[in-house]
């Protein structure tokens, strides 16, 4: 006999998400995963280490990955600020994180462009101090930090709100500094989600396009990306040479992904 | 032991605290009882130094506490939803207070071990040190949250609505344990409440508060002889409000026998009843008996009398029955003048 459950529909709603979740995620990736093996295995390994591919694949994950990691404080100190104070335009301030989920990519790249080119606004002075942003790898990380911020901030936000001023006061009746506070109270309690956050900016910078592009120059061996690439190869009609260097692009983000879950894992002990 | 003096402390124009007066001597249980909204948790923060009055002054131990941080108050703080550390197992919260100390004032590793055993078998928790937090019971977490407060040896204890959270049975329980661990540590302890049994059963003195002010301060027999004002009296004991005329130093009711008072102006009154004060006789009269009912306690009596339904207490050995006629007599009545 079947044993009842107090939450029904198990059977149906697991079927869904299966049928759904291959649909839309794990068919085309299989494609991604099949296609590139009509050039054999030793055309596949030389397509994805030409030089050009590997300075790319290294620019594109070096800068996402200092990208998350710029994101980090600064959406902490957002999340912090948003939770914790009550200020004027506080809610103006709230809306506008989401921006950069909000703007088509390729606008946000040509705004950073603008910004950033060697007579922008924030350009010109930084070049005055001999710091060249736009058409740099550091550009590609400016980007790239840019669209990463919303998820550190969203996903800090909520626990932060949950642990409430008390947890701090808690600490601070009990002799805790400030500094002792934060160290051994907040971040401890911030940890799996900080990393969450810092895991989905990474993810969302290492398929990040349209507002990288602009800003890169795209200059072969220096700030060209993967992506760039991909769409290179393509319009080439080097499909299989694309979908190799969309395998190994694949294969590197799962291991981030698995490094970054194994983290979280780690932090998470003890805390619900 | 604690001296609190006109302390005063706004809300965006609102008063929270409107001008404090308290003094706890050494070793007291106090209780601080008062309808939500009445200041008491702002109170206690501002003893803890997390609220900052706008005038007046907090002495603890004859100091000065204007200028000086919670970190450095030495008062053990219990919270009402005890704000324990979910990530820490609840050794590494008790250890807390101890670990973040100054080195050369640190206990070294073995004595936090034993001093942190030591709270735990004080709290009747022994073993437990490995668990978290989510995985204890309401009355578990409240006795850690006791554990990490005391780790630091404070001479005086705040507690906010300790037992709130928890149920009657476990509530009861951990009152007459928390007294007891009071006297034995020789603490000096205030806790907040809005539970008159509580305070009335467990405090030495109870604090009334109202409207950001303490009404009225004193040992729970005083208070329940002599409340300050009507509102106090109100508020203790179930006691109902009656309409009376007080005329020739006796008090006047409809449907009750008058009751003699003292010291109050002739005119119309409230006189302030409770079940104890309404003693209640089977036999011709112009009550009847409403509503009887034995539970754990006794017997539960209402009665209906000139229109008014009052609980009372049946004479002794009287079971009394639905319908019955019967005699109220009044013993006590605390009057003001309306």
């Amino acid at each position: 006999m079947r044993r009842r459950a107090a939450l029904p529909g198990l059977g149906l709603a697991l079927g869904v998400t299966w049928l759904w979740l291959g649909l839309i995620v794990l068919v085309p990736l299989s494609a991604l995963v099949l296609r590139p093996w009509e050039l054999g295995l030793a055309g596949v390994w030389a397509s994805v280490t030409e030089p050009r591919v590997v300075a790319a694949l290294g620019l594109s994950f070096g800068a996402a990955l200092g990208a998350a990691l710029v994101d980090l404080p600064l959406g902490l100190l957002i999340a912090w600020v948003v939770v914790r104070y009550r200020f004027p335009g506080r809610r103006v301030l709230d809306a506008a994180i989401d921006l950069p989920f909000a703007l088509p990519t390729a606008v946000a790249g040509l705004a950073l462009t603008a910004l950033y080119a060697p007579n922008g606004w924030l350009g010109a002075p930084l070049a005055a101090m001999g710091v060249t942003v736009a058409f740099t790898p550091l550009g590609v990380a400016v980007a790239l930090a840019f669209v990463g911020l919303p998820f550190v901030v969203r996903m800090v936000e909520p626990v932060l709100r949950d642990l409430g001023p008390e947890a701090e006061e808690a600490a601070a009746v009990l002799g805790a500094t400030r500094w002792q506070a934060w160290r051994r109270v907040v971040l401890p309690a911030l940890g799996p989600a900080l990393v969450s956050g810092v895991a989905l900016a990474f993810a969302r910078a290492v398929g990040e396009y349209g507002s990288v592009i602009f800003i890169a120059g795209n200059r072969p061996m220096e700030s060209e990306i993967a992506p760039l690439l991909i769409v290179a190869r393509l319009e080439q009609y080097d499909y299989a040479g694309a979908a190799a260097l969309g395998l190994a692009m694949l294969l590197l983000s799962f291991v981030f992904l698995v490094v970054f879950g194994l983290m979280q894992r780690r932090l998470r002990r003890g805390v619900v | 032991m604690i001296e609190v003096q006109g302390l005063h402390l706004r809300y965006g124009g609102v008063a929270a605290l409107d001008g404090v007066n308290l003094a706890l001597r050494a070793g007291e249980f106090v209780a601080l009882l008062g309808a939500s909204g009445s200041g008491k948790t702002t109170l206690l923060r501002s003893l803890a130094g997390l609220e900052f009055p706008d005038a007046g002054q907090v002495l603890i131990e004859g100091r000065d506490m204007a200028a000086v941080p919670a970190r450095e108050r030495g008062v053990g703080f219990v919270f009402q939803n005890y704000a324990l550390f979910r990530h820490m197992t609840v050794f590494e919260n008790i250890a807390f207070g101890l670990r973040i100390k100054p080195r050369r004032l640190r206990p070294g590793r073995a004595e936090i071990v034993r001093r942190v055993e030591e709270l735990l078998a004080l709290v009747r928790l022994p073993g437990m040190g490995g668990r978290h937090p989510d995985q204890l019971s309401g009355g578990q977490r409240q006795r850690v949250a006791l554990a990490r407060a005391l780790a630091i040896e404070p001479r005086v204890l705040l507690l906010d609505e300790p037992f709130g959270a928890l149920d009657a049975k476990v509530r009861k329980e951990l009152r007459h344990w928390l007294r007891g661990l009071h006297d034995r540590l020789g603490l000096t302890s205030l806790f907040v409440t809005h539970d008159q049994d509580e305070a009335l059963e467990l405090a030495d003195r109870v604090a009334v508060m109202r409207d950001g002010r303490v009404v009225q301060f004193d040992t729970p027999e005083a208070l329940l002889a002599a409340p300050a004002d009507a509102g106090v009296a109100g508020f203790l004991g179930d006691a109902v409000p009656i309409d009376c005329v007080v005329r020739d130093g006796q008090a006047w009711f409809e449907g009750l026998p008058p009751v003699a008072v003292a010291g109050v102006a002739e005119g119309k009154a409230v006189a302030f009843l409770r079940p104890v004060d309404l003693l209640v006789e089977p036999g011709a009269g112009e009550a009847r008996v409403a509503a009887a009912r034995q539970d754990g306690r006794g017997v539960r009596l209402t009665v209906e009398t000139a229109g008014m339904l009052l609980e009372a207490t049946p004479a002794p050995g009287w079971m009394p029955r639905r319908g019955e006629p019967c005699r109220v007599t009044a013993l006590a009545a605390r009057v003001f003048p309306a």
